[in-house]
This record gives structure tokens, C-alpha cells and sequence, in this order.
């Protein structure tokens, strides 16, 4: 085995990737947010996608919601990090349970005129795109579902003169009667 | 309406709620230096005599220091700085801690309320600073969540896995006035919930696996000295119980007496063959306290490739991240062994594991400790064996700094005892030993506290000599003086090419005048024949004492396993020529 000369061990695991999203319930008090995000950097893991907002506001919880990718040996390290964290009350991984619902909200603005402007009304009717604002030579679509729905929308949108492009980023929740 | 409140002995500045609380928590010394920020807490200071300051010379000082208080008494260390500069220099320590978890509550002064944010003069963002490297921080911005704070701040250091916590506090908020509670249950997070008993079928499984092993090993690390001097006695116990050997990590060491009889050594990358070997080869693997660090393990992929592992943990994120483990129990050490050795000795026999021993023994047999002796010149090694001579029968606590010394020292000072040995291990902070010792020190007034030293190290933070000698804090510092900043030079030779890039220390001061200058004691050895004599010497005065202990400029550390090595491909002192050495080192340059 050569490795450059080096006092560490540097041979990195090439395990896959799995992608998983996970629920974060957190105390929502100053500075929550950054110490879940410098904990990805901080750490090197990935975040594709974060979305953040108090979910009972009484009690002051706040829901994180991140999609993150890494090797299953990550992924538990992703978890007892967040777990640990003094503010943090719960980790769960949406993906594990695999009865969860996983939404995005796009907003997608489209410019054209004449047959690619029909094409991108018909498309959207297509999708369940919601138009929220039109002007004669543009759309601004409301889509909502999973993210890759929204990446097909938006693949279709392009030669039709997408403009721009606006996520929310995934919110997720269990199925059946029961909460986290 | 002030009528009532004014005399409410609850109503107090936040400057008093904080010198309040740190009673209320029983801290009797704190490791501080002033500043504008702090100002009203230092007026407090003044004016009582519960809790004793001690001044250090630089913030850093301040946060080693009560990081060895800490890890000799099992409470935890207060710090107290200013903002700015005071807060970014206690970055080191706090990191520190954090790596080694040791239990620290640091009070920083911050700018007032109103200039947050604006570049006020000494500001800085503390708590985002500091974020990385505490278990936990708080900005304090309303004097009436300040005595909630500050209890929370000392239950999270010092519960679940230890660690430094900061708690900023403006300065208006220390002048404004608010109501102070004494420490009650409803102070706590309710989010933080720290584990403390093992699972009880998890338990079950690793006592199985134990009874039936072959080759078991314990591998024992820094939770365990954590967990309290119960922990140590049960895990004695256990050793007892079992017949099983016995290795630790560098923060482990103490934990299970040097002197016992299935003691193997300290194990990793400069650990002694025997420990290595039965890491290597062992099929029952009883991991407690320790995370499987990359000092430890070596080349991941070779680590102990026939074992099963039962890993004990209080953090369930050391499960699983860098060794897959069979059988992990997460919770408090000392509680975990107790039940394991309950269940132990209910349902299991001591299994017969001769062959194993015998293995050991041959290993043992290779003496990989060992050095030619030299008339000379003093070996480094042989300066440690004498101190530890030297020093039986005392009282003694040990610190280091960080290099080669630090591996002489673990590998030849015997530790009978835990919390007799204070040194930086995850991080490896230059500079940890001398301010460490001080903090001991004061927890210890009438022990023999030495700090077995580097020339380059001891330099980082020799300020803080002025800081003992004010304090009477006899510390004794004992310098390894290779002229050389060996650790780096050894891997230089190993490594690059025995090009030695700035590994020389030119222009050494004079340690023995340097002391005097301090008002301390200077001794020298420069001879073996010199050095017992000037060891009694050293541990007789009643003063801080530099002691410059010429060694042998060109000693290497050994057993060691190299990089990219497993345990088992161990170079061994006696077989690390030139030849032998670069074909360990595949892909280092051609040696000496
Ligand atoms: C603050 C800090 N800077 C740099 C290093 C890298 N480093 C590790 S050991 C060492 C040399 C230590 O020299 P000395 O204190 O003389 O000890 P020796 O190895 O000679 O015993 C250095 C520079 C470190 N560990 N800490
Ligand atoms: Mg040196």
C-alpha cells in the first residue's frame, strides 16, 4: 500500500452514497439554525437541500428538514451529531421509516410568445402548475411535489424560455395518525 | 414598587448573580484576566472572599489551567476573560476541552447590548467564535435569564460527556439588575437528555461474548477517568473478575494501575507491541471510554480484523464512526461496568485463556520499551525513568506538553492512580503542560505537581511562570531539552528526507537564568550522574522550579507503528535502522 508520506491514515472508504431526509425538531432559540448548518460544514458533510420553520410556536419547536447524501456510515454520524446537540429534541430519518411524505414547493417564471407559450400552459396543466402571475409575455408557475417532479417541470420548462427559478426545498412528514 | 424588591436578597446586579452562582456551585477557584468588558465582575471579585481568582498572564493560560484543575478533581474549571482578544484566546483551550472532553465554563464579557454588531472596540462574535468548539454557548441579553443560564451552563459541562461551555454576557447586562434563583431542576434544557444506564440486553450480549472468548482485551480510554474513581475501581474489578488484559489510551492512563499484573501498556501509534499485538490478534474486543481514534487504530481496514467489539460510550456519535462495532451500550462508564459485572459474575465463569497469556508473553518478551543505556549522555527515556523513581511515595500529578517527551512520559511513568495525569491528547496543544500544572496545583496545594516538558512547548505559554510565582504555586517543570522540536524532526527523518525544515530551535534561552528572572529556581542536569541529586533538589524547594534537563539531541520515539501500518507491522526500537525504517515507510524518502 503507498500512500504519500503523511502522519495520517489516508486512504478514504469508497462505500456508495445513499441519499436520506431528515426530520430535525429543535428548540427554536438564537443561533439554532447556524449550529446545524456549521455542524455540515464543519464536519464535511452534504447538504442538498434545508428548510426551516417554528412548527408550535407555544412550546417554541422549530422542524428542520434536511436532505443530505453520504455512505450509511455517515449518515449515522449525521444523525448522533444532530442528536447530541443541546437544543436538539429528535432526529428522525424520514427515509428509514419509508412512510413519509416528502413535498417542494418551485415557483418557475417562463418567457415566450406564441405556440411555446401554449406549450408551457399545456405542460403546466400537465403538472397541476398553479399559474400565480402572468403578464403577456410571461408566467410565474406554483408547483408543488416531490423534487423530482419539480426537475422534470423545470427540464421541460427550459426550451420553453424558463427565466428563473425559485424552491423552497423539501418538507417532509410521517404518514397515518401518529407525529414524531 | 421597589419598595419590596429592594430588599429581596435575589435582587442583585447580573456582575453579583454571576460571582453568586459560581458559589452556589461550589467553584472555589476561577482562572481569570481582566478586561474592559469584565470589569463589573472583577468589581464583585473584590468584594468577597468565597471564590478565589487566580491571575494568569494570557487568556490561554487561564483556559489550560482550568482544564487541569478539572481533570484532577473531576470538577469543572471556571475561566473568566474579556471580550475580544480575551474570548479568541481562549479558542485553544476550549477546543481543547472539547476534544479531550473536560468539563469548563468560561464567562466571556461582550460588548453592550446595543453595540452588538457594530465593531464596537473589543467586540467579536464570542458565541459564533466559539460555537465549533463548546458542547454549548449562550448570548445572555436580558439580566433575568442569567441565573437560568449560568446553571445550565454548568450542568450541561459537567453532565453526559463532558465538555467547555461559554456563557457571554454583555456588559450592561452585568450592571442591569434582575432576580437570581439558586440551581433548580427546571433550569435544564428540556431537549438535553444525557444517558446514563446501559441497556440491559445490550449487556447481556457483550457478557456472552465475553465468557466465551479466547483472546479478549480490554481497551479502555479517557471516559472512563471521567466517569469518576468508581469507574476505575470497578473496572479493576472486572479485570480482576475476568483475568482479562488490559490496555489504555494516551487520556486512559491510570485507570487501571501500571503496577497490575494484566496491564499490557498504553496502545496506538507509540504504544508498547504487547498491547498492539492483542488489539491486533484478539477475537473479544471490550471497548470502554474510548473512540477508536486514528492514533489508535492505525489503517482502519486492518484494525483487529478477527474481533468482535463491545463498545461502551456515554456520546452515542463514537458508535460506529470510524470502527464498525458488534455490540455498542451506550451510557456512563462506571454505571455500564457495574453491570457488567454483575451480570458477569451471576451468569459467566472466568474463561481459561492460557494460551492467550502465553501468546502475551512472548510479545512482552520483545521488551519494546527498550533503549541502550548511555554514561554520557542522559537518555530521555532513562530522565523519565529516574523522575518516576524520584517521585514514589509522593503525591505527584503530571502534566505535559505535546512531542515526543509526552510519548517518554506515558510510556515510562507508571500511573497507579486516575486524574494523576493531565495531558492534551485529541488536540495536541504545545503549551497544555505548564498552565495545566498551575491549575492542579492550586487544586492540590501540597502535592508534588510536575510538568514533564518540551524545550519548544514550554515556551508557547512560559508566561505563566510569573503567574506561579505570585500564586506560591510550586509547580515543577521538567524540560526535556533536546534542542530540538523532536517530534517534528523525528517525522522529518522518517519522512521527508531528514530534511530538518525549521525543527531547530535556535537561540535556546537559558532556562536556569530565565527562572530566576521569573523569581523562580533554575536547575540543570547535563550529565546521567547529575540528574538524581538535581531531581531531589527539585522536588525539596518550595518553589516553582524550571528544570533544564540536557538530553540526548537526536532520540527518537519508539515502538511506533507508521502511518498507513496496521498493529501488527510495528517498527520496534531495535529494529529501526536506517533499512528497516524506510521499508516501513513505503512511499517516505530515502533516511539518514
Ligand atoms: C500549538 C502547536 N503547534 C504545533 C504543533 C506541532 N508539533 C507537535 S510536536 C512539536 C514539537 C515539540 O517540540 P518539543 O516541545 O521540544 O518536544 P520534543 O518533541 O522535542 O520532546 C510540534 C511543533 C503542536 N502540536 N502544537
Ligand atoms: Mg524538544
Amino acid at each position: 500500500m503507498n500512500q504519500p508520506a503523511s502522519a495520517y491514515f489516508m486512504e478514504e472508504r469508497h462505500d456508495p452514497n445513499e441519499t436520506h431526509t431528515l426530520s430535525v425538531l429543535v428548540a427554536n432559540e438564537p443561533g439554532v439554525l447556524a449550529r446545524v448548518i456549521g455542524l455540515f460544514s464543519g464536519r464535511g458533510y452534504n447538504i442538498e437541500s434545508l428548510t426551516v420553520s417554528e412548527t408550535e410556536s407555544l412550546k417554541h419547536v422549530s422542524r428542520i428538514t434536511i436532505v443530505t447524501t453520504g455512505t450509511p456510515m455517515v449518515i449515522q454520524q449525521i444523525k448522533h451529531q444532530l442528536d447530541r446537540m443541546i437544543p436538539v429534541y429528535q432526529v428522525v430519518d424520514m427515509t428509514l421509516t419509508g412512510r413519509s411524505i416528502e413535498r417542494e414547493l418551485g415557483m418557475v417564471k417562463v418567457k415566450g410568445a406564441g405556440d411555446q407559450r401554449i406549450e408551457a400552459m399545456r405542460l403546466a396543466e400537465v403538472f397541476r402548475a398553479r399559474v400565480v402571475d402572468a403578464t403577456n409575455e410571461s408566467f410565474v408557475f406554483e408547483i408543488t411535489g416531490s423534487t423530482s417532479k419539480i426537475n422534470q417541470f423545470i427540464d421541460l420548462m427550459r426550451p420553453l424560455g424558463l427565466v428563473e427559478v425559485s424552491r423552497t426545498g423539501v418538507a417532509a412528514i410521517g404518514r397515518g395518525p401518529d407525529g414524531m | 414598587m421597589s419598595d419590596d424588591k429592594s430588599h429581596d436578597p435575589n435582587q442583585m446586579t447580573g456582575a453579583a448573580m454571576i460571582v453568586r452562582a459560581l458559589a452556589d456551585h461550589g467553584v472555589k477557584h476561577i482562572f481569570g484576566y481582566p478586561g474592559g468588558a469584565v470589569l463589573p465582575i472583577y468589581d464583585e471579585i473584590f468584594q468577597q472572599s468565597e471564590v478565589e481568582h487566580i491571575l494568569v498572564r494570557h487568556e490561554q493560560g487561564a483556559g489550560h489551567a482550568a482544564e487541569g484543575y478539572a481533570r484532577s478533581t473531576g470538577k469543572p474549571g471556571v475561566v473568566l476573560v474579556t471580550s475580544g482578544p480575551g474570548a479568541t484566546n481562549m479558542v485553544t483551550p476550549l477546543t481543547d476541552a472539547l476534544m479531550d472532553s473536560i468539563p469548563l465554563v468560561c464567562i466571556t464579557g461582550q460588548v453592550p447590548t446595543h453595540l452588538i454588531g457594530n465593531d464596537a472596540f473589543q467586540e467579536c462574535d464570542t458565541v459564533g467564535i466559539t460555537r465549533p468548539c463548546t458542547k454549548h454557548n449562550w448570548l445572555v441579553r436580558d439580566v433575568n435569564d442569567l441565573a437560568k443560564v449560568l446553571h445550565e451552563a454548568f450542568y450541561v459541562a459537567t453532565t453526559g460527556r463532558p465538555g467547555p461551555v461559554v456563557v457571554d454576557v454583555p456588559k450592561d447586562v452585568q450592571f442591569a439588575t434582575g432576580t437570581y434563583h439558586p440551581p433548580r431542576k427546571t433550569d435544564v434544557h428540556v431537549s438535553y437528555k444525557p444517558r446514563v444506564k446501559g441497556d440491559a440486553a445490550q449487556i447481556r450480549k457483550a457478557v456472552a461474548l465475553m465468557a466465551a472468548a479466547k483472546r479478549p482485551v480490554i481497551y479502555t480510554g479517557g471516559g472512563v477517568i471521567n466517569s469518576g474513581n468508581e469507574a476505575s475501581k470497578l473496572l479493576r474489578e472486572l479485570v480482576e473478575v475476568t483475568g482479562f488484559p488490559i490496555t489504555s489510551t494516551l487520556m486512559g492512563l491510570g485507570a487501571y494501575p501500571a503496577s497490575g499484573k494484566n496491564w499490557l501498556g498504553m496502545l496506538g501509534m507509540h504504544g508498547t507491541y504487547e498491547a498492539n499485538m492483542a488489539m491486533h490478534d484478539c477475537d473479544v474486543m471490550l471497548c470502554i471510554g474510548a473512540r477508536f481514534d486514528d492514533r489508535i487504530t492505525g489503517r482502519t481496514d486492518a484494525f483487529s480484523p478477527g474481533s468482535k467489539k463491545i463498545h461502551i460510550d456515554i456520546d452515542p456519535s463514537s458508535i460506529n464512526k470510524n470502527i464498525r462495532v458488534d455490540v455498542p451500550i451506550i451510557g456512563d462508564a462506571g454505571n455500564i461496568i457495574g453491570d457488567l459485572l454483575h451480570v458477569f459474575k451471576a451468569e459467566a465463569k472466568k474463561p481459561k485463556i492460557d494460551p492467550w497469556w502465553f501468546e502475551i508473553g512472548r510479545w512482552r518478551a520483545r521488551n519494546s520499551l527498550a533503549y541502550k543505556k548511555n554514561n554520557d549522555v542522559i537518555l530521555p527515556q532513562f530522565a523519565i525513568q529516574r523522575l518516576f523513581e524520584a517521585t514514589r511515595g509522593h503525591d505527584t500529578y503530571i502534566t505535559t506538553e505535546v512531542g515526543q517527551h509526552q510519548m517518554w512520559a506515558a510510556q515510562f511513568f507508571g500511573f497507579e492512580e486516575p486524574h494523576r495525569w493531565m495531558t492534551s491528547g485529541g488536540l495536541g496543544t504545545m503549551g497544555y503542560g505548564l498552565p495545566a500544572a498551575l491549575g492542579v496545583q492550586v487544586a492540590h496545594r501540597d502535592s508534588l505537581v510536575i510538568d514533564i516538558a518540551g524545550d519548544a512547548s514550554v515556551q508557547m505559554t512560559m508566561q505563566e511562570m510569573s503567574c506561579a510565582v505570585q500564586h506560591e504555586l510550586p509547580i515543577k517543570i521538567f524540560i526535556l531539552n533536546n534542542q530540538y522540536m523532536g517530534m517534528v524532526r523525528q517525522w522529518q527523518q522518517l519522512l521527508h528526507g531528514n530534511r530538518l525544515s525549521h525543527s531547530y530551535t535556535e537561540a535556546m534561552p537559558d532556562f536556569v537564568k530565565l527562572a530566576e528572572a521569573y523569581g523562580a529556581v533554575g536547575l540543570q542536569a547535563l550529565k546521567p550522574d547529575d540528574l538524581d541529586g538535581a531531581l531531589q533538589e527539585m522536588i525539596k524547594v518550595k518553589k516553582p522550579v524550571l528544570f533544564d534537563c540536557r538530553v540526548a539531541a537526536l532520540e527518537n520515539c519508539f515502538p511506533m507503528i507508521p502511518s498507513g501500518k496496521a498493529h501488527n507491522e510495528m517498527l520496534l526500537p531495535a529494529e529501526a535502522n536506517d533499512d528497516a525504517t524506510a521499508a516501513a515507510f513505503a512511499g517516505g524518502k530515502a533516511l539518514v
